[in-house]
């Protein structure tokens, strides 16, 4: 039996809601909810709608069916998956965290003294590294003070070591800044140790708890494979198929 | 003591080479930054319908140009909510049926043959104070609509779901720009003609580039390098009786060429 969050202060949930990109549907019947403080995070394969759910829930995408409610003024810091601004546009790191947001230079100020990017301030954007730049993005989303920040892949193209630093991070802010935190991760391992609750979708929620319930869950073991349940390790998907041109599935002749 | 200026039809192209460079050099940078050179392209080739159509109605071309180019602007808008052909095959085919549809036009008009060199590369010598009046006119609205949603433009051009997550409307604000950049090529028209609009967009903001640490730093210098070469450029024209669209444009690919000497800063 699940343990349902009977949070005291929910401040995002997301019932029975579903998307659909013309008749296909891209995720359907999500239940899940947030209350300040918590870190939830969805898990799930390429395609299983992760980003989709993440859309919804920040009110990018509105539900072709079921609820999307936030708390009345709820704010998002939302810090998007694939982000790159080119060398073609002039932006130092201040100016970006400015733009639009209308943050204050003292939060501003201390945004990158969390993230640790004090002494960045007037770098161009376009010059920094893949991991400043994602600590960036987080930054210019915690300095508009959200009640919510959602993080959609935070660690793609940051190495491992700098992963370590930017989910460390994130529960650094947890802490500090009491804001809920919804974020898509790939990587099982550190998602385990870091996270309230999972939310593990494959185009619809398979099965959603703390961590420890949740690799105990026959939904996860199946989808994920028997290494990933058996111990907190990294993320080994389970690749027993691939697919030819014409889409049929080919069973794999050699061992992973 | 204005009107005696406006008399000489040399300040009046001076005055509106430099209204039209004033304008571009903003609107160049966002064309830079949203990699839409192609888009200022398609709606300069559907300024020349727009011309032909204001000819056969007997309304100012400005209204002409203006009209076609902000109906291909809101065609591509919409067609871009489909996901089945890219943004350029979109420009390949708006672009080059505008074309072909204008040619076919002025095939058919045999008195308006005339007027095509002046359409395709300016005509400034037909640039009346009335339209040094409209290019002013048009440079405080552009500029005063372009700073209210400076930011939003910015913010949607980094990432359109972060500026929806911040509460703006990207796409409401990609339209006024686009709307924008149509009221520009209309009121150019004359100054550099159809084929070259988009150069002076995008020239004088690349020369600007190198030398800007800020977006609008980089607005700023376009500005300047813009007015440079509006005004070189028909200085040019005036001795050498060069026309005056291709004389400013080249004036600005000096002053880029020239932009290449200063390193890019790490």
């Amino acid at each position: 039996m699940p343990i349902m969050n009977q949070s005291p202060d929910p401040i995002l949930s997301l019932s029975a809601a579903g998307f659909r990109s013309g008749q296909r549907w891209l995720v359907r019947s999500v239940d899940l909810s947030i209350s300040a403080g918590e870190i939830c995070t969805l898990i799930g394969p390429n395609g299983s709608g992760k980003s989709t759910t993440v859309k919804m829930a920040c009110g990018v995408l509105k539900p072709h069916e079921g609820q999307v409610w936030r708390k009345p003024n709820l704010s998002i810091g939302y810090v998007p998956q694939k982000l790159a601004i080119g060398a073609n546009m002039p932006l130092n790191a201040v100016r970006f965290m400015r733009v639009g947001t209308g943050s204050s230079k003292r939060a501003i100020d201390e945004a990158l003294e969390l993230v640790g990017l004090s002494n960045h301030r007037s770098r161009p954007v376009h010059a920094m590294s893949g991991g400043e730049f994602q600590r960036l993005l987080i930054a210019r989303a915690i300095a508009r003070n959200p009640d919510l920040l959602v993080l959609d892949e935070p660690v793609q193209g940051v190495d491992f070591s700098g992963e370590i630093e930017i989910y460390t991070l994130i529960n650094q802010i947890r802490d500090e800044k009491n804001c809920g935190i919804l974020m898509v991760s790939h990587d099982l391992h550190i998602v385990m140790a870091s996270t309230d609750t999972v939310v593990c979708l494959n185009g619809h929620v398979c099965c959603t708890g703390s961590p420890s319930h949740i690799i105990n869950d026959p939904a996860y073991v199946q989808l994920f494979g028997e290494r990933a349940a058996g111990t907190l390790a990294l993320y080994t998907h389970h690749h027993d198929h691939t697919h030819n041109d014409d889409g049929s599935v080919e069973a794999c002749s050699h061992d992973h | 003591m204005i009107t005696d200026w406006l008399d000489d039809f040399f300040i009046r192209a001076l005055l509106t080479g430099v209204g039209i460079a004033l304008m571009a050099a903003p609107m160049g940078c966002v064309v830079i930054w949203r990699r839409m050179s192609y888009f200022g392209d398609t709606l300069a080739h559907s300024a020349l319908l727009g011309s032909v159509i204001a000819y056969s109605l007997s309304i100012p071309p400005v209204a002409g140009v203006f009209l076609t180019a902000s109906t291909v602007a809101v065609a591509l808008f919409i067609a871009q909510r489909q996901a089945y052909l890219s943004n350029d095959a979109l420009l390949g085919i708006l672009s080059h049926s505008a074309l072909a549809i204008s040619l076919i036009a002025i095939a058919l008009m045999p008195n308006f043959r005339g007027n095509l060199l002046g359409f395709l590369f300016g005509d400034i010598l037909t640039v009346s104070a009335q339209d040094v009046g409209l290019v002013w006119l048009a440079l405080v609205v552009a500029i005063v609509a372009l700073w209210r949603i400076w930011d939003q433009l910015m913010v949607a051009t980094i990432s359109r779901e972060l500026a929806a997550t911040e509460g703006s409307h990207p796409e409401r604000t990609e339209l006024a720009f686009m709307l924008l950049i149509a009221a520009v090529i209309a009121v150019s028209m004359k100054l550099v003609g159809v084929l070259l609009i988009t150069a002076l967009l995008i020239i004088p903001a690349a020369a600007a580039r190198r030398f800007a640490r800020s977006p609008e730093q980089m607005a700023y210098y376009a500005a300047a390098i813009g007015s440079v070469s509006a005004i070189g450029g028909l200085t040019l024209s005036l001795y050498l009786d060069t026309p005056s669209g291709p004389s400013i444009v080249a004036i600005a690919l000096v002053c880029f060429l020239a932009s290449l000497a200063k390193p890019i800063e790490a």
